[in-house]
């Protein structure tokens, strides 16, 4: 905060990136760029049936006409979209195998990343969804889930076997118009986890994917989907990691979740993509829409993310509260360190009556980190007493690093009450002196006080992951004094 | 314990700090009073080593190694605890993470493994009782929402949790009713012992009527000006700083 602590402000953020190895493996690879063709062959390699490949088609033709959006607070270099590969596997994997038919490779990345995909070996309460670039390589707990009817593979095995769900929910609620991520994510998608709870089916272990980026030069398109009936409740968590690479990749997702009458379900982010290096080369560019539905009355949908990953994030997990008396609710930490850009947000779309909504936000720059949050409250008329409150806090480490708060509120219903509050904080010297006045370093300081201030959100996830989360937090913000 | 010799310091090349010269032994408590601005809180942050102050001269023993080219945190891990006269919130990290990390840290300094989860609930919950501190205290944010008494002990919660060789209080009678300051100097009088050595720095004499000083002294113009024994504090409750300033001048 003053001259006296640059030279530390520089040494700043070797935050190191644990998870920056690759696997040496064998790809089935699909040539740089993007057509039609390579489309229909992302199609084929799936063994697609022909409405789907439709719908491709027809977002990949809309995606042509469409342009990057522009209006987020970011500085993202032109990205050529010819050369990406867009479907990239570990050739050694049968894709509907048992687990011991999954290369032994792909188990060691796995269990390195701490992702025992070993069910014996793993976490109790934890079922997982493993996806390596484009594909699911292991769901776990599918037959014990199966006996209680909840659905839970890889998107590509839903498609075979479910495919009245997929089609019936498939882009009901991000369409393929809806943007130019969500176009190009709904023309080239490649895998990704689905999820189905029967109705009064409560979820009894926690659901989680974890998306994994090995090849080079490689995009990752996934989906996923979450459709609870009516009663039905769920926690679902999804990790993401990257190598470190010193060319920035492209990550464009699309969620979807549908909550019935009474129905609920809690969605949860820890994103770690490679952020880059500390000079801001490479990186993981991270574009995605995430979007539930409240369909039925009393249900609820829940958004947790800590954002600590990523050379550029934008994504805004939003939700449609049409139900009556349905709630949605969005927490959220992000961090940017380095050259790290963020901006992210939600939208909270009052359609029922009595609908509430909650938005917790905050954000914490570093280094030369910006962060913007970006909401939008919107009141429709019909929706009479609808209650929104917003509270979005920025922390800035360091005075070389930027917070911008950009919220939009729409109301259509004068009964309405949406109240937002925001603040702009700086780590306050006489804090850190008085941690170090008890014997606690600089470092382990700033850590506290970070986890502190994130509590709120923190709180909200399950334990094991708020346990690694606040880990996150302080290695992303390693050094990063200011 | 403490020898300081000559000490100079200033802030914005300004100096506060004009030559302090003060023995503190084992056992002792030392009271510093002066009027405002003479540099009592200053003394107190030089040798807890905020670095708003620059040592422009004189020299710090404590237990016989130079003091002043250490970092704050190793000066407290070294048993240098500091009662601030204006206790900053963390918000969001409660009291008991806080300690955890702070006893940790200076264990981990003194070559002690970590302390167990349920030894220092243990530890907790003893000086609790010992401090006669509110238990909901724990699992407050720390000073966050805190009343002005509550901080102050606060402070001496944590002076008990830390054990330290020395006790540095900045004014910490400064904003208590008369209540909340006999709590506060019980609370200091149960940790006083033959091992360790308190500064207790106050710009009023009440609080010495709690926590009976060996020896009171005068700072004024960046000097101690005058030393003695406790009744030096009543005189200067009755004759005022005034006093003090005409006889220097003489």
């Amino acid at each position: 905060m003053n001259g006296d602590q640059d030279p530390i402000l520089k040494q700043v953020t070797q935050g190191e990136y644990k998870y920056g190895f690759v696997t040496d493996l064998e790809n089935d690879a699909l040539p740089k760029g993007l057509n039609e063709e390579i489309v229909r062959r992302i199609s084929a390699k799936k063994e697609e049936p022909e409405w789907l490949l439709e719908i491709r088609l027809k977002a990949f033709r809309y995606w042509l006409t469409m342009k990057t959006p522009e209006w987020a607070h970011l500085k993202i270099p032109p990205i050529d979209y010819q050369d990406i590969i867009y479907y990239s596997a570990p050739k050694s994997n049968k894709p509907t195998g048992g687990f011991e038919d999954v290369d032994p490779e792909l188990l060691k990345t796995f269990d390195k990343l701490g992702i025992p995909l070993n069910e014996q070996k793993h976490l109790s309460g934890f079922a997982v969804d493993a996806v390596m670039d484009s594909i699911s390589v292991k769901t776990t707990f599918k037959e014990s889930l199966g006996e209680l009817g909840i659905i839970f593979s890889s998107f590509s095995d839903a498609v075979r076997e479910h495919p009245d769900l997929i089609k019936k929910y498939m882009g009901s609620v991000v369409p393929y118009r809806d943007n130019f991520y969500a176009a190009l994510n709904s023309a080239v998608f490649s895998d990704g986890s689905f999820v189905y709870i029967p109705k009064g089916v409560r979820c009894p272990m926690e659901l989680s994917t974890y998306f994994r980026i090995n090849a080079a030069n490689t995009g990752q398109f996934e989906r996923t989907l979450i459709v609870a009936e009516e009663g039905a409740y769920v926690s679902y968590l999804e990790g993401c990691t990257a190598p470190m690479r010193d060319e920035n990749q492209l990550h464009a997702a699309i969620v979807e979740i549908i909550a019935h009458t009474d129905a609920e379900v809690k969605y949860s982010t820890v994103q770690n993509w490679y952020p880059g290096d500390k000079n801001g080369k490479g990186g993981i560019f991270n574009f995605v829409t995430k979007r539930g539905i409240c369909l039925g009355d009393r249900s609820k949908i829940s958004w947790t993310q800590v954002e600590t990953g990523s050379a550029v994030t934008w994504k805004y997990p939003s939700c449609i509260l049409r139900g009556e008396s349905s709630v949605g609710e969005f927490y959220s930490v992000a961090v940017t360190n380095n050259y790290q850009q963020a901006d992210t947000g939600t939208k909270m779309i009052h359609i029922g009556k009595n609908t509430r909504s909650t938005i917790v936000s905050k954000g914490i720059s570093a280094g030369k980190g910006q962060n913007s949050y970006r909401g939008l409250v919107r009141v429709t008329k019909n929706a009479d007493n609808a209650r929104n409150y917003s509270q979005c806090d920025s922390l800035l480490l360091g005075d070389q690093c930027g917070a911008h708060t950009f919220p939009y509120i729409e109301v259509d219903n004068e009964t309405a009450v949406v109240e937002h509050e925001a603040t702009t904080s700086k780590i306050g010297e006489d804090q850190i002196f008085y941690c170090n006045q008890r014997g606690i370093d600089t470092e382990t300081a700033i850590g506290l006080i970070v986890n502190g201030y994130a509590r709120e959100v923190l709180n909200k996830l399950p334990m094991e992951f708020a346990v690694e989360a606040q880990k996150l937090l302080q290695i992303s913000l390693e050094g990063s004094v200011g | 314990m403490l020898s300081i010799r000559n000490l100079k310091a200033t802030i914005n090349g300004r100096e506060i700090l004009k030559g302090i010269n003060l023995e503190v032994k084992e056992g002792e408590v030392h009271a510093i009073m002066g009027p405002n601005g003479s540099g009592k809180s200053t003394l107190a942050s030089v040798l807890a080593g905020r670095d708003l102050f620059t040592v422009t001269g004189g020299e710090v023993l404590f237990q016989g190694s130079p003091l002043l080219g250490l970092t704050p945190e190793v000066r407290a891990r070294a048993g240098i605890f500091l009662g601030f006269q204006y206790p900053v919130e963390i918000p969001g990290v409660s009291m008991t993470s806080f300690m955890r990390t702070a006893i940790n840290e200076q264990r981990k300094y003194r070559g002690l493994p970590e302390m167990s989860a349920t030894d220092f609930l243990k530890l907790m919950r003893d000086k609790k009782a010992l401090m006669e501190i509110d238990s909901a205290l724990a699992s407050r944010s720390v000073n966050e929402g805190f009343s002005g008494g509550e901080k102050k002990k606060n402070e001496i919660f944590q002076m008990a949790m830390l054990e330290p060789k020395l006790a540095i209080l900045d004014e910490t009678d400064s904003g208590l009713d008369i209540d909340a300051l006999k709590t506060v100097a019980t609370g200091v009088n149960r940790l006083r012992r033959p091992d360790n050595a308190m500064i207790v720095i106050t710009h009023y004499q009440r609080l010495l009527d709690y926590i009976v000083p060996d020896f009171v002294h005068v700072l004024s113009g960046g000097r101690i000006v005058k030393s003695g024994d406790k009744s030096l504090a009543y005189e200067l409750e009755e004759k005022g700083y005034d006093w003090i300033k005409e006889e220097n001048e003489a």
